[in-house]
This record gives structure tokens, sequence and C-alpha cells, in this order.
């Protein structure tokens, strides 16, 4: 299960198109644990990112965040270096479903994107899916996710949804 | 209202009739592939689920391409954990160095992917075998560990967009040179969530080895699938090596699509993605004077037999330029063995190029062929992002192998009309 569902830490604000090399680079991928790999997260994007980064702290981005390879590493290593939840305008769909699958928050919401800069401090209610920026006020409702997604979720992953479905045979 | 090719793949995954864009199923997957990178992340997560046996040991493909031969300890150690896992599991299609391929030239050589299946792989660009009219698409490790264990995988039902071709292509422009114009005009996102489905008389003129490298790129523009109907081409790639029966399914003539585009290549030069987007794409003419240190050949996008014959036809009695270096990197060791008995690795090396084992090493800056700061490389590969082959500070330009065999000779960016006169 899910530890909180409500998130509070300082938003990364980053343009569109990451893709996952950039979010782990390719060199880096004999590693598996996602804490070995959190070390290396956005290094060549953003050199000071992994030393500066908080628990809970987000990840903010413009359209097609995690485009390029299916690398599940990419969200893994996201997970390991502390992030609680990945904002964005939307999503690439490999970097989506490997998300959902391994239990990293994303929430995509065009609007909240927008409205957050460099270093605001967000407050996220991952139940009701808002956003809310403690810098400027403002809140905002993110994009549901549809029932079939949100067990999977609830479970924490696709790991314990095929577990389960093993299970009852 | 009739239905797209995609459509009617997945609706007979589900045991359906019909399936709506939009809709999440669950489908029953044909082939699951993974290799030495998503594969260990894979076994991980299907140990975790409780798994003890694969949904069909005849079915589960494990291909060390990556870092393999071992660049080092953790490679090695990986490949080690997939090969346990291939030999304890009693899987029918694992491949060792030796008789390991490129995974998405590998399958299609070996007949292991057929036009209406349903396959998923832990690498993105599984996109490839919708060539030959099957829907196929990447997913993560945990999304092939659930379709290892249980031999079926979760789905959106994506919406199509027709993508049709009319005109003739010229001489040394071919299917590199139409998806990159294709990602130029839609963007990286310009297909995200999609399928692609390519047609059109110039689709029908390409050979089969053209459209695998479509079909390997629709991923570049953020597509869930690309997709081509089966016609005699397929039928005749198919003949010799198809290890299983198969269903061939054709888009209705009223079935519905988000965006229609058409394109004339009658016009079309050889395309060039400048660093560091695939989308990035400019005519050769309009490429400018652009120095260069590497050129790449080969890849799961370009590491066709057709293609190292592009290449050899190029360096044939030519020389490399002294200040380019150039690795030639077939898809497989069947390819690399033809290459010898029609004398194209002595055009090779005779040109003063290193022609590498297949393996996907360079393409991700994995290892033999790492570029460092500055350095630019021409390479028929797929992704040319920050940092993707080496260095953050290396640059990375796409093309198909006419071009990336002529810029060898010249050292700079070169149309291959050029050096062929």
């Amino acid at each position: 299960m899910m530890d909180s569902l409500i998130l509070e830490g300082k938003a990364w604000r980053y343009g569109r198109d990451i893709d996952t090399d950039a979010i782990i680079p390719a060199r880096h991928l004999a590693l598996k644990d996602p804490a070995e790999l959190g070390a290396h997260c956005l290094e060549d994007l953003d050199p000071k990112f992994v030393r500066r980064v908080r628990e809970g702290d987000f990840i903010v981005a413009e359209e097609n965040f995690g485009s390029g390879s299916s690398r599940e590493h990419a969200p893994l290593a996201i997970k390991g270096c502390g992030v609680s939840c990945v904002i964005a305008a939307s999503f690439a769909r490999i970097f989506y479903r490997n998300a959902i699958n391994v239990g990293l928050p994303i929430l995509e919401c065009p609007q909240a994107v927008e409205d957050i800069g460099r270093g605001d401090r967000l407050r996220v209610n991952l139940e009701k899916g808002t956003v809310e920026n403690l810098s400027t006020g403002n809140t905002f409702q993110a994009q549901p996710f549809p029932e079939f997604m949100r067990e999977i979720i609830s479970l924490g992953g696709l790991v314990q949804y095929v577990k389960k479905r093993l299970q009852s045979g | 209202m009739g239905c797209t090719i995609t459509e009617k793949i997945l609706a007979w995954h589900c045991g359906r009739d019909e399936v709506q864009p939009g809709e999440l199923v669950n489908a029953r997957v044909d082939l699951v592939l993974a290799n030495d990178i998503t594969a260990p992340l894979a076994i991980e997560a299907f140990r975790a689920m409780g798994a003890k046996q694969v949904f069909d040991p005849a079915r589960v493909v494990l291909v060390p391409d990556h870092f393999a031969p071992a660049r080092d300890i953790l490679a090695a150690e990986n490949c080690a954990m997939i090969r346990d896992f291939a030999r304890e599991l009693g899987l029918e299609h694992y491949y060792e160095v030796g008789r390991v391929g490129i995974e998405h030239v590998l399958l299609p050589e070996e007949g292991l992917v057929l036009p209406g299946e349903l396959i998923v792989g832990a690498d993105s660009h599984t996109c490839t075998y919708g060539a030959l009219g099957a829907f196929s698409t990447g997913m993560g490790s945990t999304d092939a560990a659930m379709a290892m264990a249980l031999g079926e995988v979760w789905l959106r039902v994506p919406e199509s967009m027709r993508l049709v071709y009319g005109g003739e292509l010229a001489p040394w422009v071919g299917g590199k040179d139409l998806i990159l114009h294709t990602i130029g005009r839609i963007g990286v996102d310009g297909a995200r969530y999609r399928s692609m489905e390519f047609c059109g008389p110039a689709i029908e003129a390409l050979s089969m080895q053209g459209r695998f490298t479509m079909a390997n790129m629709a991923v570049e523009a953020g597509a869930k699938n690309g997709i081509f109907a089966v016609d005699g081409k397929t039928r005749s790639w198919l003949e010799k090596r198809a290890r299983r029966d198969y269903r061939v399914f054709e888009s209705d003539a009223d079935a519905s699509y988000a965006e229609e585009l058409s394109f004339d290549v009658s016009a079309l030069e050889p395309q060039v993605a400048f660093p560091h987007l695939p989308s990035n794409v400019r005519p050769i003419s309009q490429a400018g004077e652009v120095k260069i240190d590497q050129v790449v050949i080969g890849s799961c996008t370009n590491g066709w037999l057709e293609d190292m014959e592009t290449a050899a036809r190029i360096l044939e009695g030519r020389e490399v330029h002294p200040h380019v270096r150039v690795i030639v990197f077939p898809g497989t060791p069947k390819i690399k063995l033809e290459m010898i008995r029609r004398g194209w690795m002595e055009t090779f090396i005779q040109a003063g190029a290193v022609v590498s084992t297949p393996t996907c090493g360079p393409c991700l800056g994995g290892h033999m062929g790492v570029i460092a700061a500055g350095e630019r490389a021409v390479s028929t590969t797929n992704r040319n992002f920050v940092g993707r082959m080496g260095h953050k500070e290396g640059e990375v330009y796409l093309t198909g192998p006419a071009v990336a065999a002529a810029s060898a000779v010249t050292g700079r960016l070169s149309d291959p009309r050029e050096v062929m006169g």
C-alpha cells in the first residue's frame, strides 16, 4: 500500500520531452537497486539535482515526460532518489504504465505545470488527485485514473495484482 | 463502422468481436521478449509475484544483446541471471553469445513473430514487428513479468492514425528517410498513445527491411505501435521462416481514424535528424558543414542485410576519411555470415571500418563505440538524445545507411549522391 496519500515538498521544474536517457543514462542500466539508480537520476540534465533533492520532493515537467526507452529503471531511479510524485503536462506511454506498475505516483495536470515554478512548495493529495501550489496559493485537479489502474495503484503495483491473480488460481 | 487492423488484432486477443479506442482490456499475448537490461528486473518481479512457471516456455524469448558480450562484471552477472532462468524454466528461445543477434532483427529472422499476433517486449523498439502485420509494443519489465506469468497484459486500445505515402522513392532514399521525415513532421509525441498505420503506393513498393526500419521508429513519435498490411512481400519473408500458423487481419475500408496524413515522397531527399531529438529533421541538402568523428552503421533500426549492402556499395573501393572511425554492427550472426559470403566484410575492412559482433552497445552508449565530449557521430540508430551515445556533450546525427557511409568517406555529413556521382 502507499505510504501516504498527502505528499509535501519542493518542485524540481523541467521542460518538455524529458527522455529516459536523461532520467537515467543507459551506462547505469546494469544496476537494479532503486537507491543505486537514484544516485544517478537526471545527472546529465541537472547535475545538482541528486545532491539537493530531498525526500518527498516533486519532479514537475512539461509534455511527453519519460519518452524513449522502456527502461523501468527510470521510475525506479526517480523513486530511489526520494521523489514522491511526478507531475507532468503529459507522459510518454511506456513511462506512464511503468510508473503505475512500480508504484511511483504520477499526475497528469497541465494547468498545475503551467502554474508551478522551480522551487515552489507543493502539497499533493493522491486520493483526490489535487495539486496545491503553496507558493502561489492555487489548487488544481489532475486527470483521474481509470478504475483498473486505481486497482493496481491501491494494491501497490502490478506485482501485487498478479500475485493476487495467481493465488486465486 | 469498420475496424482498423490494430483493433481487430486486439479484439481477437480479448476473445471479443470488437474493441473501441480508449478501452482498457486484458489481452492474451503470443510472445513476450526481454533482454539483458530488462529481463533481470522482470525475473525479480516474476519471482515476487510468486510465479513458478512461464505461461509457455516456447513463447518467452530472452535475448542478451545490450551489454553483451558482457562489458563488465555487473553485465556478466545480469547475463548469467537470465541464462540460469532460461535453463531452469526450460525456455526454448534463449540465445547465447555467438548465436545472439540484436533482438528486433533476430526475432523476425527466426520466424518467431508473425502476422495477427500480439507481441510484447520489455524494450521500446518491440514495435518493429508491426512491419509483419502484428500488434507489437514495448513495455516495462514488470509488464513483461506479468506476460511471462499469465500470458496476458493490460492495454489501452489505441486510436489509429493513417499515414499514406504516395510517389516513388529516389535512389539512396529508403525506409529510414521516410520515418525520419514523418517524425520531423509530426514531432516526438505526434503519435503519442496511438497506432501508426503505414500505407500507400510507396509503402507497397518498400522492402520488408525498409518496413521494419519504419515500424522500429514508431515509438520515436510516441506511438504504441506501428503497423503495415500483409502483402506478397510479407508472405515471401515468412515463407521459409514462420514457426507457427498465422492469421492475417486487415483494416476495413470504413475504419475510423483519429487523423490521416499524406506524404508525396517522390522529391524526398535523404534525411538527417540533428541533435538532440529524432524530430529535429532536415533534408541532407540543408545539413551544412558538419564535421564528424564517428560513423555507426547497424542496430535494430538499420542492421539488416539490405542496410549492409547499401553501406558496402558506397564503401567499395573507397577509404574511410582519416579523421573518422567507422563501426559496422550487423543485426545477427546470419547477416554477418552472408556479408562474408558476399565479400562485404573485405569491403568494410579494406575501407578502414571495423565490423563488430551484433550488439546494441554503441546505440545507447553502452560499450563498443561510446563517444567523448565534443565528438560527433553519424549513426543509423534511432535516438539522438543528450548523452545517448556516451558523453552528454557528444552529438548524434541520425541517418540511413547511405548518408552514414557517404559521410564516412568525406568526414562530414554528406549526400550519397555526392560520393557516388
